[in-house]
């Protein structure tokens, strides 16, 4: 490959304009794994993913067992939900999701007999299409963050070809380490997942992206795809620099493979797949045993948590549980958050159940928790320099005030995946990201202009 | 829980810089050549500094209260400007009175008027230092000559010519050296004279990444390769043994490295900056050359200062992923 130098193991970027330095925080890094006992109830919300919610394939009263669907979905964007544990449906409400919305949620309370589901066996693989199907009946969703049913993502649309996967173990958000611990726990699965998405969709690529942040990392992941049957070399480690935000598709695409996915368009639109380390070793798990994402590893840290660590625990488990489990706040928290410091969801209480996309619950105290009162912009420019989308936040904030749709479109707006690093660089403390959500909806709201 | 947590939007972590240490490095970058002017120009210097940035916080401060606005003198920026104000004027007597009088159009006019911190569409001090020198042409342009106030023991007692009035009469007769230049032993406004100190301020707003470096270097290296064209076209007074001198006369240091890179009145993005910067060079060239003022810098910055949003208009960078063509590379093959 041409980004490979002779004698060396490890390919190198392309690059990638602005971002931030983030402080890494990841205290978690070389804690193994600690396993939470399945819980005494587990509240599992409908919607756990990008697209139409699921609904309930249970009622109250129903005996369920560990790894049956107990939600699931006619429309095509969605991903089916499994019972963690085996006992009784107890309840059907309605939950807020961290989000804001409002959603269906399944209680189960456990009998203690974690009785598997006779639906759980490996799934038969012959070809492309019962590979999908598998893919879609395992329930998995994006585990980076994003929550994207994975079926779709490996099965673009026909006519495209994929000749890259990129696989994501940048893991750029501070604090959080829960995909470090998938690369040092479960390299060989990582390495089989690639093998079976590889294969079996025909891709001739795969990078391995991890930031350099993680030597541990980069190294194993390197030395079993260099020592293993891959005479042509088509499975390389790419180390990243650490800048926030490395990890995000579009940045990551571009890093690795140099491509640029158009406005509007998707990484198949370039020929990349990319997936979550984490995504890709659930997947060679699920081919081999059967079982449908259930569990999830966290990352449990910030100021107001007695002893950070990795915990395995079932979907479906309340935080305050997870919490407890792993030593409990220090001090009552002010500020609890689902995913990490840049891109997470401030939480009102610690009472929401654990989702399939969550890897990380962080509680700050008062001192971190306390973000500086907004000032006037100096224009300093410094929100412009570090957005990875090349998009000028003060223009825009102007725009919003002004709502105006169209300038709004025209300066890109729709572009911003909301990193946060505008907001994180802003010495003023401007709420910029905020800034940029209203602008999106200026946009979405605005009166389709008349065709002419 | 008992206690109501906090839900704000991400991200829920900020970067260490706030515009308060912003505008304090400004001034720490600014403390050398305070120092440099105090020892050059004498006991009147801080004084006159001193007057300075307490009629622009007092008018900030006022302002701000009678305006109904939330006090802003925290931030730190009016004393930037008070500052970077007194050091566009002679070291005299009369500089206090002008210097409290150019603070408060600076700040009141200027400024808050337009609604504060970086809502001004020009830099301030330089709109003073402008308006004081369109009224009051003599006291502006009575310059004490260097260490005069050691020598002859006394502030105004001797006066002398500045370097930029020198080589425009062509002869050359009575420049001060390039070392005499670079120490800052030079007629001129008491902040701009000393070169190094200036140039220390400026590598450290560079080395704490207040500023890029990009706005002077264009700024300066346009004003030299203009001058040295203008050399080889035989354009009068533009001899190019007078190069160098010319680079540490006038207020070119001072305006290309602390006045230029104001912020709120240059371009936003890295494009933008480069034209501003090539544009205040050229116009400051032009000035000094074809106009009948001998210095030019403060006005070309405040030209280019009014044209900074067409010029962001025009360099605003394209939305990542917002191809011009489509230009779809890899194996999309559809």
């Amino acid at each position: 490959m041409s980004q490979r130098s002779k004698g060396d193991t490890l390919l190198r970027g392309y690059g990638t304009r602005g971002g931030v330095a983030v402080p890494h925080r990841k205290n978690t890094a070389e804690f193994e794994t600690v396993k939470m006992p399945p819980p005494n109830k587990v509240i599992l919300a409908m919607q756990q993913h990008i697209g139409a919610p699921c609904i309930p394939t249970v009622k109250v009263g129903d005996i369920v067992a560990v790894g049956q669907v107990i939600g699931d979905s006619d429309k095509f964007v969605s991903a089916p939900i499994h019972s963690p544990i085996s006992g009784k449906v107890s309840a059907i409400n309605s939950i807020m999701l961290p989000g804001g919305q409002t959603t269906q949620a399944v209680e189960i309370e456990s009998d203690g007999l974690m009785t598997v589901s006779d639906s759980v066996k490996p799934p038969k693989i012959t070809d492309k299409d019962s590979f999908i199907k598998a893919v879609r009946a395992s329930g998995l969703v994006g585990l980076g963050g994003a929550g994207f049913p994975a079926f779709i993502k490996l099965n673009p649309p026909a006519g495209v070809t994929i000749d890259t996967l990129v696989v994501n173990g940048a893991e750029c958000e501070p604090y959080i380490t829960a995909d470090y611990r998938e690369c040092m726990e479960n390299s060989w699965d990582i390495m089989s997942g690639i093998y079976d998405v590889k294969e079996l969709l025909n891709i001739k690529n795969v990078i391995i992206a991890i930031e350099k942040n993680k030597p541990e990392a980069i190294k194993v992941l390197s030395d079993i795809a260099n020592n293993s049957n891959d005479p042509k070399h088509e499975v390389n480690v790419m180390p990243l620099p650490c800048r926030y935000p490395q990890g995000a598709e579009k940045v990551l695409i571009k890093q690795t493979t140099g491509r640029v996915v158009p406005k509007g368009k998707l990484p198949s639109d370039v020929g990349v797949i990319v997936m979550n380390v984490t995504s890709i070793s659930f997947l060679a798990r699920y081919l081999k045993t059967g079982m449908p994402l259930i569990n999830k590893r966290l990352t449990i840290d910030g100021s107001a948590i007695w002893s950070p660590k990795n915990v395995e625990v079932c979907i479906g488990t309340p935080i305050s549980e997870v919490i407890s489990f792993a030593g409990g706040y220090k001090e009552e928290p002010s500020k609890l958050m689902m995913g990490g410091p840049m891109m997470g969801l401030a939480l009102k209480d610690d009472t929401l159940p654990i989702l399939k996309q969550n890897n990380a619950i962080l509680a700050f105290l008062e001192n971190d928790a306390v973000l500086r009162e907004p000032g006037a912009c100096i224009r300093c420019g410094r929100c412009v320099s570090v957005c990875p989308m090349h998009l000028v936040p003060p223009e825009i904030s102007k725009l919003v005030n002004a709502r105006d749709a169209e300038g709004l479109e025209k300066a890109g707006a729709m572009v911003c995946m909301e990193c946060g690093c505008c907001a994180y660089a802003c010495p003023a403390g401007r709420r910029i990201v905020q800034a940029m959500r209203l602008a999106k909806s200026i946009i979405r709201n605005a009166p389709k202009k008349e065709v002419k | 829980m008992s206690k109501e947590l906090i839900v704000s939007s991400s991200p829920h972590l900020q970067a260490h810089d706030t515009t308060r240490r912003i505008m304090l490095d400004v001034v720490i970058a600014l403390i050398p050549a305070f120092i440099a002017a105090t020892v050059i120009f004498g006991w009147i210097v801080p004084i006159i500094t001193a007057a300075t940035i307490a009629a622009c916080v007092l008018s900030e401060y006022i302002s701000r209260k009678i305006l109904k606005r939330d006090n802003t003198i925290g931030d730190l920026s009016a004393v930037v400007t008070g500052m970077l104000l007194s050091f566009n004027l002679p070291a005299t007597l009369d500089a206090i009175w002008m210097g409290v009088l150019g603070g408060a159009i600076a700040i009141i006019v200027v400024k808050q008027l337009f609604g504060g911190i970086g809502q001004n569409f020009v830099n301030p001090a330089l709109i003073a230092r402008i308006i004081l020198m369109v009224s009051f042409p003599t006291k502006m342009t009575t310059w004490p000559a260097p260490l005069a106030w050691i020598k002859d023991g006394g502030i105004d007692a001797t006066t002398t010519a500045t370097p930029l009035a020198i080589m425009s009469e062509g002869s050359g007769e009575g420049l001060p050296s390039i070392g005499n230049m670079l120490l800052g032993l030079r007629g001129g406004c008491l902040g701009e004279t000393c070169a190094i100190a200036l140039i220390i301020g400026g590598i450290y707003l560079i080395a704490r990444k207040v500023i890029s470096p990009i706005i002077p270097v264009c700024f300066i290296g346009t004003a030299a390769i203009f001058m040295m064209i203008l050399d080889f076209a035989g354009i009068d007074g533009s001899s190019i043994s007078f190069l160098p001198a010319q680079l540490l006369s006038g207020g070119l240091l001072l305006g290309a490295i602390f006045m230029a890179t104001d912020y709120t009145t240059s371009p936003i993005n890295f494009t933008g900056k480069i034209i501003f910067a090539i544009g205040c060079g050229l116009i400051t060239v032009i000035i000094r050359f074809f106009a009948s003022l001998p210095e030019g810098v403060s006005y070309s910055i405040i030209i280019m200062n009014l044209l900074v949003p067409h010029i962001e208009r025009l360099t605003r960078p394209r939305p990542f992923g917002d191809l011009k063509e489509k230009k779809v590379k890899g194996g999309a093959k559809a």
